[in-house]
């Protein structure tokens, strides 16, 4: 299915957030999601379901001043 | 009695606030808080880079007993501000948040507005509010009815080391306002952090300065040397200065007369 991921319209084939984590090959530890505009904790990863059109920005923290 | 910083809540000895940008190495973050002392440290929110490899966790080498004050760097209107600020929250990054608004891209000089309009909601979300300003005493006032924790008006440009450019400006703010003062920006040395001290800042953010120094681990000792220098000196009223000499010896009694 079709959903934008970071600004970018891209295919995937995960069925909900855990996947595309797993998918990505990202370390869930520094992982911040926001799915649909909203802030999903890691322990709903699992259950949020995607579907096509979907809004996902996967976000971490860095260094700042 | 202690001399302690008060911010929202929370109480602080240390009156240097430390950053995590900017250092050649993440492991040098550890070690940095532990010889400056700084209790309050800045992390930023960006979005993952998809095409690079997995990136350090900055938060694994920030110590628990250390309050994150996490910023709202690339926000350019007081919406995306919230958002981050929000987001950080949800994260579990606590409820310090260091406003910072930038429309002005060539001296990445603040946007007080939209920063007055971001403390202005976060204020009343429950959040420990530390705006990022120009130096006006209007946005001071404007920030302590908004229910800020602290004004934070620069010294000079981000990363400039360019010291108190805003002197006299941040002096004003000092003389009149009810927030806590951070002179945030543009310090560059320990004698700056001491000079803004000594006028009665209540705490200094540097973050530049220490991070890109040679030995980062030595630059936070030194600076937080000199902002105890400097708030002692503060707090010892020191008298003012004159054009012209002013013996420190008798200028009687001499042994030839």
């Amino acid at each position: 299915m079709k959903i934008r991921l970071n600004g970018d319209e891209t295919h995937t084939q995960a069925l909900d957030l855990l996947a595309l984590v797993k998918a990505r090959n990202l370390d869930p530890s520094s992982l911040v999601i926001e799915h649909n505009h909203t802030l999903v904790r890691q322990t709903s990863w699992a259950e949020t379901r995607l579907k096509e059109g979907d809004t996902i920005e996967l976000l971490s923290f860095v260094g700042g001043g | 009695m202690a001399d302690t910083l008060t911010l929202g809540h929370r109480n602080f000895t240390s009156r240097l606030l430390t950053g995590t940008g900017k250092f050649a190495s993440n492991e040098q973050i550890r070690p940095m808080l532990s010889a400056s002392g700084s209790e309050i440290i800045t992390v930023a929110l960006r979005r993952v880079d998809l095409q690079a490899s997995p990136q350090d966790n900055i938060l694994t080498h920030i110590p628990d007993h250390v309050t994150l004050l996490p910023n709202t760097s690339g926000a350019r209107t007081a919406e995306e501000a919230v958002r981050i600020a929000r987001i950080a929250r949800e994260a579990g990054c606590g409820d310090f948040i260091k406003i910072e608004v930038i429309t002005d891209m060539q001296y990445l000089l603040p946007d007080n507005h939209e920063t007055l309009k971001a403390a202005e909601i976060l204020a009343k979300d429950d959040f420990i509010v530390l705006p990022y300003v120009m130096p006006d005493i209007t946005i001071s006032r404007q920030l302590y009815d908004a229910g800020a924790a602290a004004v934070m008006p620069l010294g000079s440009p981000i990363g400039s080391n360019r010291g108190l450019e805003m002197k006299p400006m941040i002096q004003r703010i000092i003389d009149t306002s009810r927030l806590p003062v951070i002179v945030d920006a543009g310090i560059g040395r320990p004698s700056q952090a001491a000079e803004a001290m000594e006028m009665g800042t209540d705490a200094v953010l540097v973050n530049t300065a220490i991070a890109t120094a040679r030995d980062p681990v030595q630059a936070g000792k030194a600076f937080s040397l000199a902002v105890t220098a400097g708030r002692m000196a503060y707090q010892a009223g020191m008298a003012g200065s004159s054009r012209r000499a002013r013996a420190s010896s008798p200028l009687t009694g001499f042994l030839q007369e």
